[in-house]
């Protein structure tokens, strides 16, 4: 039977035209390039992102010694440690909430920030904190953060709710559990792979937001990808090749992990 | 395995989908929820409403109403209220829109590169979509990974990377001129050019297609192939007369999820466009932290959320599924 399966999946295989594996080599191509040159022109001898000239670690040395560029990081971490920490835990009463009351409006309040353009939350934002005469800084962007990475928080931790067997609250709950404690003991153990999948992908997205920290930071606050826009916009020099690999470095670790911990959390 | 990346924007396109008799069904449930449970609904559901309300919906509508407002001396704002008390609103920063073309050129620009970029990112998408639905199982997931990955990095670096290959100095751009000068052309600048931020918006968009495409083909009965094979439809037919309709859901999901983030984007235009790839991004940029405009800024928005629902929308309505689908 297998057999006959894989057959049959060979046949399809087959079907697949010549021209229409080289397309799809040439888009995976297309997206991994660019990506694969940035990395590459880290450790490249040259001022010059032209062509190879030799191997040097220069401009990691030269990206540890630029105070500017250390002092954005330790903000970004700051802004990401809190936010990631706060949107995870209003996240996760989200997700519970969406799976267990179907409340619509929470459901268009979660969803709306992810699905319109960013520059309209930012700009929303901005207006909102200046109105309310609070300095822009670390604050108006956590503040910030928190609004659109909740939303990712919740989707992680709902999915995770509807594939769990309620029975087993009901069970608990049969044996004289309180409410709380049927959360607390059955239902929080249970989603936790998705609760931190959750809180690594809001500490993620942190990290990397750009649009929305642009337009509530202020003028004195800058944040690693601030700093990297600046850069791009003045003089663009391989040490944003080194910053943005090491970025990307960190940033795939944390999803790996994210991954790992809620395979179906991310297959939905 | 990373499909999650995504899951927030297309649940938010079947959120439109959503018969009124679901909503009706679950208001009935709501109803005949006793005391204490919607005590603990509220515990639940109260601090993640109230955030959201703060510091999204209550910004958005301040935003909105802000277009009706004078803008300040110095930037920002006038005080709501006149010296005499009376409420001071105005409908003045819609009139740049109409009788001034500068804005709505930039706005139909904008729509443009939108198109464009979605178009652009169908065509590439489809082969590659198609190509991972029919491979087997086993490397589905593998495939699919290898095109949300590149997502993961972060927005500006793809950019960059596009600042580097399309720069005076790459080879790209000296293999373009070179090829250029053998036929007698004058060289051309690849970066800050309109088609650089095709170019940008094609890349950063791209999995935003290739995933509902990739979603919807999955789903189709290869036998509807070979039936199609066995009355005597050769391979463009198949593609044409039956894979293709059935996907037709996937693409429009897929065109609403590049083109409504394409239309508002600035980074790109800004980094990679020259004076002539300004779009309705950095004219909101501008109101909003350059000439600091703030009305003119929030009529902009208005109209780009505009635009952004009723795209939304419309893809929501063609992607409904049809009876005629099923046959």
């Amino acid at each position: 039977m297998a057999k006959v399966a894989a057959k049959l999946s060979n046949k399809r295989v087959k079907r697949q035209s010549t021209w229409q594996i080289l397309a799809a080599v040439l888009v995976y191509a297309f997206l991994y390039l660019p990506l694969v040159i940035v990395v590459v022109y880290s450790f490249n001898d040259s001022r010059l992102n032209a062509e190879w000239v030799g191997f040097t670690l220069d401009w990691y040395r030269k990206l540890f010694a630029n105070d500017e560029m250390l002092r954005a990081a330790g903000n970004s971490l700051i802004i990401a440690l809190v936010s990631g920490a706060v949107s995870t835990v209003l996240g996760t009463m989200a997700g519970f909430a969406l799976h267990r009351y179907k409340i619509r409006a929470l459901q268009i309040l979660v969803l709306t920030p992810i699905a319109i353009p960013e520059i309209l939350v930012g700009v929303s934002l901005l207006i909102f904190f200046v109105m309310l005469n609070l300095t822009l800084g670390m604050l108006s962007v956590t503040l910030a953060h928190i609004a659109f990475s909740m939303g990712f928080v919740a989707i992680v931790v709902r999915s995770r709710l509807s594939g769990m067997d309620e029975s087993l609250t009901e069970a608990a709950r049969d044996c004289g559990a309180t409410p709380w404690q049927a959360f607390r003991r059955v239902t929080l153990p249970l989603i936790m792979p998705g609760v931190v999948a959750g809180a690594l992908m809001a500490f993620t997205l942190s990290i990397d937001d750009f649009v929305i920290t642009f337009f509530t930071a202020g003028a004195n606050t800058s944040t690693l990808p601030l700093q990297i826009y600046s850069m791009l916009k003045i003089a663009v020099t391989p040490e944003v090749n080194a910053v943005s690999t090491l970025l990307m470095a960190l940033t795939l670790l944390l999803i790996v992990i994210a991954s790992k911990l809620s395979p179906n959390a991310f297959r939905s | 395995m990373w499909h999650g990346a995504l899951t927030p924007v297309t649940s938010w396109l079947k959120l439109f989908m959503a018969k009124s008799a679901e909503i009706a069904a679950a208001n009935a449930g709501r109803n005949s929820a006793s005391g204490k449970q919607s005590l603990s609904r509220w515990l639940i559901s109260g601090p993640p409403l109230l955030y959201l309300i703060f510091f999204f919906a209550v910004p958005t509508l301040i935003m909105a109403f802000a277009a009706f407002r004078y803008p300040g001396d110095y930037g920002g704002l006038a005080p709501l209220f006149d010296e005499s008390g009376a409420l001071d609103l105005t409908l003045e920063s819609f009139t740049p829109f109409f009788s001034d073309f500068v804005y709505t050129a930039i706005f139909l620009k904008s729509f443009l590169f939108a198109v464009i970029t979605t178009l652009v990112c169908l065509l590439m998408a489809y082969p590659l979509a198609l190509l991972i639905a029919r491979s087997p199982q086993k490397w589905r997931s593998l495939l699919v990974l290898l095109v949300i990955l590149p997502f993961w990095s972060n927005f500006l670096i793809r950019i960059y990377a596009w600042i580097i290959i399309l720069g005076p100095q790459s080879a790209l751009t000296r293999g373009v001129n070179a090829v250029l000068d053998v036929f007698g052309f004058e060289p051309v600048a690849l970066l800050y050019s309109a088609f650089a931020v095709i170019v940008g918006l094609v890349y950063v968009h791209l999995p935003f297609m290739v995933l509902p495409l990739y979603a919807n083909l999955e789903k189709h009965d290869p036998a509807l192939l070979d039936a199609a094979q066995d009355l005597g439809a050769n391979a463009w037919q198949r593609f044409w007369r039956v894979t293709f309709p059935l996907s037709l859901p996937g693409v429009y999901a897929g065109a609403a999820l590049v083109f409504i983030p394409a239309l508002g984007i600035f980074a790109v235009s800004d980094l990679l466009g020259g004076t002539g790839g300004i779009m309705i991004g950095n004219v909101i940029k501008q109101q909003f932290l350059d000439s600091r405009d703030w009305p003119f800024g929030s009529v902009l928005s208005i109209m780009l959320t505009v635009a952004a629902l009723a795209a939304a929308g419309l893809a929501a309505l063609m992607a409904r599924p049809r009876r005629r689908a099923n046959g």
